[in-house]
């Protein structure tokens, strides 16, 4: 059986979709920056649900050796399945408007490594002619707003990136999902968002992910009323929309 | 960083509700961060089936364990697994019980935590034979108000691990654990079911035959008076063999289904008066034949856990639950009776009134078991005059040298505690070994007198 690489799988979101896979008894290939940070999630995955885990180190921004890394990973592996490009970086959009170094990081780890490390990925699975590239987009790229459109520009690129990649791909049998998730219960909205309808728990989108994963969905919104929200926000026009506050 | 955010909390009686300061910490890092800021008092939340204030802490800090649910080894050898303290009982059964492994110790509720589970040392129906969950706890790692995390043995830092087991979470947070299970030929139990027409019978065949069952528990109609007072079904079992599974049984180990039913809402409080509890309890009573069957084993250890949110059906004002253990050698039966006589006189009880037997109690200076008798019982909150009620309760217990379980307690006094529990003193000079600047503190440890 082949295997599924998880890039940044120490997310809450990642470390969900892991254990949704795994109860499919997907063998996981798990990267972070800090392998450590993986050591827990490895164990309580091989014991809860008996499948083979992998821990590699991966730094999205080390650029030069992406080729490596993703050689690397399908010579062990033999065969690759899939992969989930589950990283990403959302810093402070004031601080960002002030610091180009803290814009560009969020560019550079959100958009440009994603480009990098999915185009290499992308010409294995052509080849193949069959799995699956993952990425986990964002709502907010959907339309810039005041509040965060640094962050919102970077996974806008994704998006389209994503939108061109499942375009190329489409005749290769690859499935291109890009998954836009709302407002999510997780570190970085504990005590920030009001816990409410609209914040969903990590394994509820993490569930949902794996479920567009098997219906060979192409753009999924989760949970699913993002896909309304997001429909009336963008229909606003901009001369109005540039006047709100939202 | 980790930040804390005000919220209503209250354990499962819903009884106090507390504003405290929530915490959801996700690794020991975390833990530590919490510690070190010093700026509440702390104590550890597991999943909150405590009913009372053990869990709380108003106006100070709480941390979530629900982050910590990392199964870290399990020997398929030797039973062993070791997790992080965050694991629920639940997710034990269900990963493991299909592989022919069950908990040794497991209370009527199975959403409990491995943390909480030590911290109050929980029980299950085969306290009388096999004693508490600590007996199966092999060893555990604790960190201290100092940051500083202790291995807890019963050859290592032993005051530290006796202090901690029945210890409220006062010591540290337990941050991980190793614990036995033991081996099961299938996921089922053959049960006994037995009709006892009073308290007299209920005792004779509890005592009497006691040793041959693993599991034993008694459910008592605690409204029934005069010549029936303490009528009760009694319930035993073992765990089935796979040759007395029934042939239609094909797969010795059936995974267990989830919860099936929510409660929707809190119950009106006229829903529950002293008619529709007797009528239940009657019919309950009457719904049991004398028999021997083979039940699945979610239905005999955890009957509740089919309906969400049950707690609910106490109302807005929420329900106490009294348990309170009466030792072998004081005329156990003699203070049950007293406690049961005032409960109908008082026409304030309820759907639920167990009767359990345990064995001798362990090191665990507040470990709630001793060798006797218990009872446990929901008494829902009405009014305020409950609590004068308790106090007398308290009086019979005390007058028969047992105690109340502090798991379930939310109202006992200083005093009425340090009587009960006399090793509060041992656990004290533990205690500030432990943590001087006395950090880790509770609503209950404070009500209690004991930080
Ligand atoms: C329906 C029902 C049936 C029950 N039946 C039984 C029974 O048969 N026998 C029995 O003994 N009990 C029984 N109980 C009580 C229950 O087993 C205990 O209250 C148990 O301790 C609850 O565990 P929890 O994880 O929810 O912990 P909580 O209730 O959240 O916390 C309990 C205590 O443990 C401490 N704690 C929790 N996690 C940690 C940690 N990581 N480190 C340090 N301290 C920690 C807390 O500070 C607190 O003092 C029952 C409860 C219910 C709701």
């Amino acid at each position: 059986m082949g295997k599924i690489l998880i890039l940044g799988a120490s997310s809450d979101i990642a470390q969900e979709t892991a254990r949704e896979l795994a109860a499919k008894k997907n063998n996981l290939i798990l990267t972070a920056r800090n392998i450590e940070d993986l050591q827990m999630l490895k164990s309580d995955l091989e014991i809860r649900y008996g499948i083979e885990v992998t821990t590699k180190q991966f730094d999205g921004l080390d650029f030069d050796n992406h080729e490596q890394f993703f050689n690397g990973i399908v010579a062990e592996a033999g065969n690759l399945n899939g992969i989930l490009l589950m990283y990403g970086a959302m810093d402070d959009q004031k601080e960002a408007e002030q610091s180009f170094s803290i814009s560009r990081n969020m560019i550079d780890v959100n958009y440009t490594s994603a480009v990098s490390i999915l185009n290499i990925a992308a010409n294995y699975f052509e080849k193949k002619k069959s799995g699956f590239i993952c990425a986990v987009s964002s709502v907010a790229g959907d339309r810039g707003r005041q509040s965060n459109y640094i962050y919102g520009s970077t996974k806008a690129g994704l998006s389209v990136y994503m939108e061109g990649l499942r375009n190329r791909l489409h005749k290769s049998g690859v499935q291109v999902l890009t998954i836009k998730p709302g407002m999510v219960d997780t570190k970085m909205t504990y005590g920030v968002v009001d816990e409410g309808p609209l914040l969903a728990s990590p394994s509820t989108v993490a569930k949902d992910i794996v479920k567009g994963i098997v219906k060979r969905r192409d753009v999924l919104y989760t949970p699913w009323f993002w896909f309304v929200i997001m429909l009336i926000i963008k229909l606003i026009p901009e001369k109005i929309f540039k006047r709100t506050d939202i | 960083m980790v930040k804390p955010v005000k919220k209503k909390m209250a354990g499962w009686g819903k009884y106090p509700i507390e504003s405290c300061l929530v915490y959801r910490p996700e690794s020991t890092q975390d833990l530590k961060k919490i510690l070190s800021s010093q700026k509440e008092k702390q104590i550890a939340y597991g999943l909150g089936r405590s009913y009372g204030d053990t869990a709380l802490n108003e106006d100070e800090g709480i941390s979530l364990f629900n982050k910590f649910d990392h199964m870290l080894s399990f020997d398929e050898e030797s039973g062993i697994l070791t997790c992080e303290a965050g694991v629920s009982l639940e997710e034990i059964i269900n990963i493991f019980l299909p592989r022919g492994y069950f908990l040794p110790v497991t209370p009527g509720t199975k959403y409990v935590t491995v943390g909480g589970a030590i911290a109050n040392d929980v029980h299950g129906k085969n306290h009388h034979l096999d004693g508490c969950f600590s007996e199966y706890v092999l060893e555990f790692d604790l960190l201290l108000a100092s940051g500083e995390t202790i291995s807890c043995s019963r050859v290592e830092n032993t005051d530290a691990f006796w202090a901690t087991i029945g210890g409220i979470g006062l010591t540290g947070f337990i941050t991980r654990a190793a614990i036995q299970l033991i081996r099961v030929e299938t996921s089922y139990i053959k049960a006994t079911y037995e009709k006892a027409e009073n308290l007299d019978v209920a005792f004779e065949k509890f005592v009497e035959n006691d040793a041959n069952f693993k599991y034993s528990v008694a459910w008592i109609d605690c409204l029934s008076t005069g010549n029936s007072l303490g009528r009760s079904v009694l319930m035993r079992g073992e765990h089935a063999l796979k040759e007395e599974l029934p042939a239609k049984v094909k797969e010795p180990f059936k995974p267990s289904k989830g919860s099936v039913l929510k409660m929707p809402i809190n119950a009106p409080s006229f829903a529950l008066n002293p008619f529709s509890i007797s009528a239940f309890n009657a019919l309950y009573y009457a719904s049991f034949k004398n028999e021997t069957k083979i039940v699945d084993s979610s239905s005999f250890f955890h009957p509740l856990d089919a309906i969400d949110d049950w707690n609910k059906l106490y109302g807005k004002k929420g329900f106490i639950q009294y348990q309170a253990v009466f030792p072998k050698s004081n005329d156990p039966k003699s203070g049950i009776r007293k406690l049961l006589e005032r409960l109908t006189e008082e026409k304030c009880s309820s759907f639920l009134a167990v009767l359990k037997s345990s064995g001798p109690a362990n090191e665990g200076l507040l470990s709630f078991p001793m060798e006797g008798y218990t009872l446990a019982l929901d008494i829902p909150i009405k009014d305020g005059s409950l609590f004068p009620f308790l106090r007398e309760l308290d009086e019979i217990v005390l007058s028969y040298g047992g105690r109340v379980y502090l798991a379930k307690d939310a109202t006992i006094d200083p005093e009425t505690f340090k009587k009960m529990y006399p090793k509060w003193e041992e656990f004290k000079k533990v205690k500030k070994e432990l943590d001087p600047d006395g950090l880790f503190s509770s609503s209950m440890s404070r009500r209690i007198g004991l930080t």
